[in-house]
Formats: structure tokens, C-alpha cells, sequence
């Protein structure tokens, strides 16, 4: 599918009145569609919001929510909370790694996975917590981590 | 309104719809109609109930009968044996840990019984997707009341007197915020909701807005009437609350569709309208002037505060900022008064807005606690009643050490201290702080050094980098503590480590640079001896450092219990496993690296860790 970076830079833009201090909304909207912010895509929008294209790297590298670099289709994270942390979420970073073979930061090189730990994202009950794409897991034991991620295996 | 004998509420807050509440209710709507008890059975979602622990969730009113850890092949008997023969279901019903009998009402499980709602009430009672049911809660009641009957005079008064305090954590005096912004030179002011909720461990905001979001709304509109001059708000949520976004752009919908937000609400001259801003995953940005440059399309990087954010705020115009949990408190007092309020909490706050705590908390429990979930006290509580009467003590028996207050810019409190009342100033004196309110319980198995140089790597991973002190200082500071847990630490390392805190607590531009060394200058104070365990013996006595483990395998479990498996042989990245299949296996320590990875593996416990 080839993408009409016009047309596309065009809507987003549009949708948020073109106004300078709306950037982020835009560029929270390309995050969600691409998974990352497209090189195209970002001069397309400085170039019609009138926001320098450095401003724009600056804002896309400040905040954690944008990625530069394309991520995988299922996007694995693990929470860092406290709780999650006092009840073993890094040894689950470390099952996960060993199960994708990447590691925390990357993406399989087939585009499938990419691993990631995120904020806290206030489910401390559920301690230690997994997000993968939308659906959150939880509490999810080192031993319980093969199984989570076959639920994607044909997805 | 047609009226129901009976109706199934359904928790749906994040917790209990990540463990299937949805599903749970299209069990229950299937089963009900197998039973044709439609028309006398209704099935309503509702916010968060707060104990995600227990979740999901489902009451059954008008009795109250709490139903826990629910799965969807509980449904058919549980609609069976309690919605048509009237007979609570015993294994879904909620036990106390280390008790049989369970306790049916929700009303009687200490978890709720020992709280005080205000910011809460609303909690489990209505659809947060429903205006109508928070107006049948008496909603927007206390906005009418102040738009028809108060002048906005009155309103701020009204909140000065109350002794409302700042619920972000800093605690400061709502009114004296207010009236400070409403003194303030301008034509355009904004008021806003900070819902950027980044503390580790906290969920207060979030469970707030997805169980009622109306109330926030309803906050700020009356806080707008009385700053005066004030049309614009906006509500800043971080982006890793997706729920909570949608309940508010559901509620700021529907509340301008019913005409209480936009033009000449209530027909009395008075506009306001209310926009939402996502945030995108910087802690920093929960500090005032970095949310409003946020807001504004910038990185979020504070500023130092000599011109205060009610001056000169978003847009270089006065600005008044309050935390979810404060606006969400601003509608009861205006309905009850504020001498109802002020008569919950501690000190006096007539003469001072300084003087006391008045109110409630909201606190979201979390860590090596049997009751995980958000608790709403009466300030000046211990915070022993907290761990163990709501909480219901320390998960499996094991010992308490520490209860982590404040998040990355709080402290760690230990067992002697545990009855002192939670309270701004009692908290701040021993090192710690109110925070926005997530409170970890840490039990014998956590290390305190690490749990400090898990917040200082918090902290310096979202340190914007802007002022010197805190970019470079917390950096140097991680490095001594990575070096303690791996073994390479000096007793001087200790001294520097407390040099450097003082350093940066007097010298960073905001407030989170400069609370950064709370979590290890606590430790440093109240858990010395586990520093020194690890600088001079090189051994963590929590074993958790892993680099200071050493690792074998019991042969006796290895051979008779687990037949050799050979599972942790094949997970060794370092291949420092020997041995064959069905044979007893060994770990080389010169190849060892300490990774952890076979104990982790180990299906028979047979990994020693010493």
C-alpha cells in the first residue's frame, strides 16, 4: 500500500486546525496509525503548520510516545511501576527477551515484536503487568511468558 | 425509569477489563435471558471500585453482594443460584486471607468499611459513560447552586475556609491558589486539570476519571466561575491512560450537549468549554510549567518559577492548575460546606490555610500487600491502620520492612515509624512526602538498595535535562548505587552518595530535581545496615542483587524430583550448565554470569540462591 503523504499530512493536519501548538495531538494521530513517525510525514506537517522540522525532532525525540525507527507489529511492554518492579517485572523483561531473542529496546528482525518497558500504567493490582498492542495481562509470572506470547503466534 | 428487582454491576476499570469484565457481561446478559429475568435483571457497567487486586469485579445491588475474581464459566451457575433462587454464590464471594467464612456485603470487607469517600463516592454506583446517572447522584447540583444563588466571591470563601489543599502532592492551599490567579493581571485565563498522572505505583486520577468523570468536569467549571475570567480549560491525561481519554471526551460531549458546558451555561452569562491534551510519556511533564509548554507544543521542560504559573502561565497568561483528585473535592464542598469538610482531618486551618490537613486522600495501595487497590482515608490516619486494616497486612505472612509514600520524590518509611498520621507536614518531616498519593508496601524480600536505584534510574531516565544538577548529578548518583549492587562499592561511595542528594535538593530548577534524592537519602537513614551489607560483605541480604548471589543447584530435588529436566541448561545464555538429561546438573561458577535466568526456569525450586 502506498502511502499518499499528501493526502495523509493534509487530513491529520486539518484535523487539528493547523495550528502550531497542536503538533503533539498531530503527532500522536501518526503514532497510532504508522506505529512511528515517518521521515515524509514529519516535513509534510512542518511545511503546512509552519513549525520548523527541528522543532519537530525535538518534540519526536523529547517525549517517550514517538519512535523514529519503525517498531513491530505486536508492541510488547512492560510496565516499570513500582509495584510491578517490587514483584519481578525486570525478570520479566529478561524471560521475554530470551524468548523473542531481542533485546529490551528492538524488534524481531521479521517486524513482529518489538520490546519495550513503559511507564506506569496504574494497574498496580494486576502487578507485574504486560501490555501487548492493546490488551493488557496481568500478574504475569516468568514461567507464564511462552504462553502469553503464543496467543500472537498467528496473529 | 423502569425499575429492576435486582442489578449486576460491573466493574469497568482497566483492571478488571484486562481480566475479561466485558466478556463477563455479555455472559451475564446471555444467561439472564436463558432465564428470562430481562425484565426484572439489569446488567450496568460502572468506574473502578478500587480493589483491581480482587478484579473483575461484579456487585449485585440493592444488597451489595461482592463478587471477586469472577470467571465467565461462573456465570450460569451464579445467575442460577443467586439472581433466580436469591442464594449468594459462596466460592466467588470474598475471604479474608487466613479466614474460611467469606464476607458477602461489600459494606463489611474492611477494605471498604474503613474508608471515608468524598473524592470517591461516586465509585462503583454509576456508568461513568452516563451523564444521567451522575446527575441522579446529585451531579452538577453543586454547579447550579453556585452559578444561581453564590457570587464568585463567595465560591472562593468558600474554599479558603474549607482547608482544600493541593492533592498533586505539594499541598498547597487551593484557595490561596485560586484567589492568587484571580488577583492576577489579565483578561484570559485557563484553569487546568493536571490528570498526568506519572508517579510509578499511582492511580488515583485514573481510577477517578474512568469511575467519574463528570466530577472533575464539575470541579473545574466552578472553579472557572470563581477565578473569573476564565472560558478556556483544558484536562491533561498521559497517553498510557486510553481509558480514562475516552471517558472524558465521552463526558465533555455530553455535558455540552445538556448546555453545562459552552455558551451562557445555565442561562447566566457565563461560558466555559473544556478541551483534553494527551500526554506523550514524559514523567517531567506533571510539573506545572512543563504541562503547560506541553500544552503549548513544546518539549516539556520547566522553567524556574520566580514568576509563578497563576501569573503567568499557559500562554504567558494567569493560570490556575489543580490536580484530579482536588477539582474532583471542590463540588461536595460547595454542596455540604466547607465546615463539613474541614471537620475530617488534622490541625486547624481558620487562621493558617498552612495549619493542618483537612479532608481525605485518596491513596492507591500497591506492593507486597494482601488488599491492592485505591483506599480513600481521613487524613491523619496511621499509616500502620492503612497497611494492615485496609491493606490486610503483608502478602504470604512475610515480614513488612518499608512503605514507599510519594513516589520518585518521596521516601521510604520504615516499621518503626509506622504510626505517625499521614499528614503535608508530618510526612515531609521525616523525609518523605504525601505525593500524589501512591503508597508501595515493601516486604523482607525487596532490597532497599535497589529499590532506591530503581527510582534514581526513574528519575534520571526522565530528567528533561535541562538544569545541570539534576541531569548530571542523579546520573553520577545511579552509577555509585549500580556499582553497590554489583559489588564494587566503597564505604566512602556512601558519604558521596549523601553529598551529591544534598547538592541536588538545593540546587535543581524544579521540584522533581529536587525531590530526586529523597528515595536514597531515606534509605541511607533507615536502612543503613543493608548499604553496608553490600559495601562491606558483598552480599545483599534481600537476595535480589544478583550479582552478589551465588548460584547452585540442590542435586537431592535436581535427580529425585525433577528427573534432570535439563530446562535451566537449555535457558543458560552463559552455557554454564552441565549435565545430562535425567542426570543430576551442576553450575560452573567460573562461567556463570549471574544472570538468574535457571532459577527463574526452574520448575522444582531446585536453584539455591545464597
Amino acid at each position: 500500500m502506498e502511502l499518499n503523504v499528501q493526502q495523509k499530512a493534509e487530513e491529520i493536519v486539518n484535523r487539528w486546525n493547523c495550528a502550531p501548538s497542536n503538533v503533539i495531538e498531530m503527532m500522536h494521530d501518526i503514532q497510532n496509525e504508522f506505529n512511528y513517525l515517518p521521515k515524509e510525514l514529519l516535513y509534510e506537517i512542518s511545511n503546512k503548520v509552519n513549525v520548523p522540522i527541528a522543532k519537530i525532532y525535538n518534540i519526536a525525540t523529547f517525549y517517550n510516545a514517538f519512535s523514529l525507527k519503525p517498531k513491530g507489529r505486536h508492541r510488547v511492554h512492560v510496565c516499570m511501576g513500582t509495584p510491578c518492579h517490587a514483584l519481578g517485572a525486570p525478570r520479566v523483561v529478561s524471560a521475554i527477551e530470551r524468548e523473542l531473542g531481542i533485546k529490551c529496546g528492538d524488534t524481531t528482525p521479521d517486524m513482529k515484536y518489538s520490546l519495550d518497558i513503559c511507564g506506569c500504567v496504574g494497574t498496580c493490582g494486576l502487578a507485574p503487568v504486560v501490555i501487548i498492542g492493546d490488551d493488557l495481562f496481568g500478574p504475569i509470572k516468568v514461567d507464564g511468558v511462552p504462553r502469553l506470547l503464543k496467543k500472537y503466534e498467528s496473529k | 425509569m423502569k425499575q429492576y428487582r435486582l442489578q449486576v454491576m460491573v466493574c469497568a476499570g482497566t483492571g478488571c477489563v484486562s481480566n475479561h469484565s466485558f466478556e463477563l457481561k455479555e455472559a451475564l446478559d446471555r444467561e439472564i435471558k436463558k432465564h428470562n429475568l430481562q425484565n426484572e435483571t439489569e446488567v450496568v457497567y460502572t468506574g473502578c471500585n478500587g480493589f483491581c487486586g480482587a478484579g473483575p469485579i461484579v456487585v449485585v445491588q440493592p444488597d451489595g453482594i461482592f463478587y471477586q475474581l469472577l470467571k465467565v464459566t461462573d456465570i450460569p451457575h451464579l445467575v442460577e443460584e443467586h439472581l433466580l433462587k436469591g442464594r449468594p454464590v459462596k466460592k466467588n464471594l470474598y475471604t479474608p486471607p487466613a479466614e474460611k467464612t467469606p464476607i458477602p456485603k461489600m459494606a463489611d470487607i474492611p477494605f471498604f468499611s474503613d474508608q471515608t469517600l468524598i473524592a470517591l463516592r461516586n465509585r462503583g454506583m454509576i456508568d461513568p459513560e452516563k451523564i444521567d446517572d451522575y446527575i441522579a447522584r446529585g451531579g452538577y447540583k453543586a454547579l447550579a447552586k453556585v452559578l444561581t444563588s453564590m457570587k464568585p466571591d463567595e465560591v472562593m470563601s468558600e474554599i479558603k475556609a474549607s482547608g482544600l489543599r493541593g492533592r498533586g502532592g505539594g499541598g498547597f492551599p487551593t484557595g490561596v491558589k485560586w484567589e492568587t490567579c484571580k488577583k492576577a493581571h489579565g483578561d484570559t485565563k485557563y484553569v487546568i486539570c493536571n490528570a498526568d498522572e506519572g508517579d510509578p505505583g499511582a492511580f488515583m486520577d485514573r481510577s477517578i476519571i474512568e469511575g467519574d468523570p463528570h466530577a472533575v468536569i464539575e470541579g473545574m467549571i466552578i472553579g472557572a466561575y470563581a477565578i473569573e475570567n476564565v472560558h478556556q480549560g483544558y484536562i491533561y491525561v498521559r497517553m498510557e491512560y486510553p481509558l480514562a481519554i475516552k471517558r472524558f471526551q465521552i463526558a465533555i460531549q455530553q455535558a455540552r450537549e445538556y448546555g453545562l458546558l459552552g455558551k451562557n451555561i445555565f442561562a447566566k452569562g457565563f461560558d466555559f468549554d473544556l478541551d483534553v491534551r494527551r500526554g506523550a510519556g514524559a514523567f517531567v511533564c506533571g510539573e506545572s510549567t512543563a504541562l503547560m509548554a506541553s500544552i503549548e507544543g513544546r518539549p516539556g521542560e520547566p522553567r524556574a518559577k520566580y514568576i509563578h504559573t497563576v501569573e503567568k502561565g499557559l500562554w504567558d497568561c494567569p493560570t490556575c492548575l489543580n490536580n484530579v483528585e482536588t477539582w474532583v473535592n471542590v463540588p461536595q464542598i460547595i454542596l455540604k460546606g466547607a465546615k463539613w469538610f474541614s471537620s475530617v482531618g488534622t490541625g486547624d486551618v481558620s487562621i493558617d490555610p498552612w495549619g493542618g490537613s483537612k479532608g481525605t486522600k485518596v491513596f492507591s495501595l500497591a506492593g507486597k500487600v494482601n488488599n491492592t487497590g485505591l483506599v480513600e482515608v481521613p487524613m491523619g490516619i496511621s499509616l500502620g491502620d492503612i497497611v494492615y486494616k485496609i491493606g490486610g497486612g503483608i502478602r504470604e505472612g512475610k515480614k513488612f520492612k518499608a512503605v514507599q509514600t510519594g513516589g520518585p520524590s518521596g521516601g521510604f518509611i520504615p516499621e518503626s515509624m509506622l504510626d505517625i498520621p499521614v499528614d503535608y507536614e508530618e510526612l515531609t518531616k521525616i523525609g518523605s512526602m504525601m505525593g500524589s498519593g501512591g503508597m508501595v508496601v515493601c516486604d523482607e524480600e525487596n532490597c532497599m538498595v535497589d529499590m532506591a536505584k530503581y527510582f534514581l534510574k526513574f528519575t534520571q531516565e526522565e530528567s528533561c535535562g535541562k538544569c545541570i544538577p539534576c541531569r548530571e548529578g542523579t546520573k553520577r548518583m545511579l552509577d555509585i548505587l549500580e556499582r553497590i549492587t554489583i559489588g564494587e562499592g566503597t564505604e566512602e561511595d556512601l558519604l558521596l552518595l549523601e553529598e551529591l542528594s544534598n547538592m541536588i535538593v538545593e540546587s535543581s530548577l524544579c521540584a522533581l530535581g529536587g525531590s530526586a534524592p529523597n528515595p536514597v537519602l531515606t534509605t541511607l537513614k533507615y536502612f543503613r545496615e543493608e548499604y553496608e551489607a553490600h559495601v562491606k560483605n558483598k552480599k545483599c541480604p534481600a537476595k535480589i542483587c544478583r550479582q552478589l548471589l551465588t548460584y547452585t543447584i540442590d542435586q537431592k530435588i535436581c535427580l529425585e524430583i525433577g528427573h534432570g529436566c535439563g530446562v535451566c541448561k537449555k535457558n543458560c545464555p552463559d552455557a554454564a550448565i552441565i549435565g545430562e538429561r535425567k542426570t543430576v546438573h551442576y553450575i560452573d561458577p567460573v562461567k556463570c554470569g549471574k544472570c538468574g535466568a535457571c532459577y527463574d526456569v526452574c520448575n522444582f525450586n531446585a536453584i539455591i540462591i545464597e
